[in-house]
């Protein structure tokens, strides 16, 4: 049985690991390289890394970090920011991410979702869509990490993506990111019935009720956690947790929740950073 | 012992040499069909899709060397991924196209799986096997045990006895075939921590090396 995956995103920022709310007031969370080893003791399912000031800066993901992450790690993870060619994306997979994301340049140009599938597979084509609801109950997709109003639905932008060869969307609720007052199920249920693709569901995980609750009520097939899985408790102090077994179990069936490698969980499993 | 790896010249193969090379092997990485000549292993990395990757092997001259390396000198091999699927008779991405036909037929098409099962291509993320035979590669390996999978391709119709075990995605699936020294698997070992490392081990041991634990 195909499991569900709980998959920590990572936002690389100037200072390093970064996390906010709502796109915004972002505070440092630590090194990303550590943060990365220690999700790989973890037994993640998978890690997005996202360089988020990339696309502002007009250059590409730092791929040293994507260097050494895939040399000190064995999990799946896939790495994006400023991707703008198949070179570009040619240098983050060679440089030892598995799968590549792209947002800002996916929303305004399809064909490089369709050169990166033809050239690597659809597979390895992560399409992030980034959208907000507006007070009348639609959606607004923006780009450039949040900063850039589209006009565009993000349903729209779902199916023309999942057309030009996308093999996933991750599709975050801007206004629930980082507030860990659970996914925007409406948001996630629009796009999961609009595509045949899967999707991740991100903004909002703040238990393992929640990843559930997307799963099951929203039809994602996995569950995007950021300030979940790198904040502890009602004062956001930093530390690196990622949701048991035993937790995911209470909450999904038990047959859809991977059994990591049925060995003892590692002892830097809660490390400080 | 040396695994030699084919680089298709199509992506990461790091993931595969560091995976090798923490298990005691010295990994080539061959982008020349002569080099398959020192190899006491061989792995045929999973990158790409199927009509391009035949076609590189067949332009670059890699079709004699490897029939010569793993039919006359039965040198072990293990296809990942893609590479498994190349071992079959033929393949139906992109276009109707000849495989490397070790494995005594086998056809690789589109995973179909029905409508009502809600499972969506591609099939990306962890599964389990069941096994349908035992075997030295999957010696070790907890039921139960799962696995990364990023495909959306399989191979198909193949001769019963090659199959190790399949996977459910909707439908049930090959998902580890061995025919004497040739053995393949659809998912990533590499990218399947503990259970992936104990599977790329016990291949090392069949093909007569003394890996590290």
């Amino acid at each position: 049985m195909h499991k569900v995956r709980v998959i920590p995103v990572l936002l690389l920022g100037e200072r390093g690991l970064e996390k906010g709310v709502g796109f915004r007031d972002r505070v440092y969370v630590g090194c990303p390289r550590n943060a990365a080893r220690v999700f790989n003791a973890h037994r993640v399912d998978e890690l997005v890394l996202l360089d988020i000031v990339a696309t502002p800066a007009g250059r590409l993901t730092r791929v040293e970090y994507v260097r050494d992450i895939a040399r000190e790690t064995t999990m799946p993870f896939a790495a994006g920011g400023g991707i703008r060619s198949v070179e570009d994306m040619r240098a983050l997979l060679e440089a030892g991410a598995d799968r590549v994301v792209l947002n800002t340049a996916a929303v305004e140009s399809p064909r490089l979702i369709e050169a990166g599938a033809s050239r690597f597979g659809s597979q390895c084509m992560l399409v992030s869509i980034d959208a907000v609801r507006l007070p009348d109950g639609r959606y607004e997709v923006y780009t450039a990490c949040g900063t850039s109003p589209t006009g565009l639905d993000p349903v729209e932008t779902a199916r023309v993506a999942e057309a030009a060869g996308a093999g996933e969307l991750l599709v975050t609720a801007i206004h629930r990111d980082g507030t860990m007052s659970g996914y925007d199920l409406d948001l996630i249920r629009r796009v999961v019935d609009a595509v045949n693709i899967p999707v991740i569901a991100g903004g909002g995980a703040g238990s393992a009720e929640h990843i559930a609750e997307v799963v099951l009520q929203g039809g994602a097939a996995a569950a995007a956690c950021g300030a979940f899985v790198v904040f502890y408790g009602k004062r956001r102090t930093v530390l690196i947790t990622y949701p048991t077994v035993t937790d995911l179990r209470a909450v999904l069936p038990a047959e859809r929740v991977r059994d990591r490698d049925l060995l003892p969980p590692p002892d830097i499993a809660s490390a400080r950073l | 012992m040396n695994v030699t790896i084919v680089d298709y010249g199509a992506g990461n193969l790091g993931s595969v040499t560091r995976a090798f090379e923490s298990l005691g092997a010295a990994v080539t990485l061959a982008r020349d069909p002569a080099e398959l000549s020192g190899a006491d292993a061989i792995v045929l990395p999973g990158v790409g899709a199927f009509a391009e990757a035949m076609d590189f092997l067949d332009r670059g001259g890699w079709l004699p060397h490897l029939n010569a390396a793993v039919l006359e000198r039965r040198v072990p091999v293990l296809g990942i991924c893609l590479g498994m699927q190349l071992m079959a008779a033929r393949g139906k991405e992109g276009g109707d196209t000849p495989g490397l036909n070790w494995l005594g037929g086998g056809v690789v098409r589109r995973l179909n799986p029905p409508p009502e099962s809600a499972a969506r291509l591609p099939h990306i993320g962890w599964n389990d096997l069941i096994r349908k035979q035992e075997h030295p590669l999957l010696a070790g390996i907890p039921e139960g045990a799962t696995f990364y999978f990023a495909h959306s391709y399989h191979v198909d119709d193949l001769p019963e006895p090659c199959v190790l075990c399949r996977s459910a995605h909707g439908l049930e699936f090959v998902a580890a075939v061995a025919r004497d020294h040739i053995l393949g698997v659809q998912f990533h070992p590499e990218k399947s921590y503990a259970n992936g490392m104990r599977l790329l081990r016990n291949f090392l041991e069949t093909a007569g090396g003394n890996p590290r634990a």
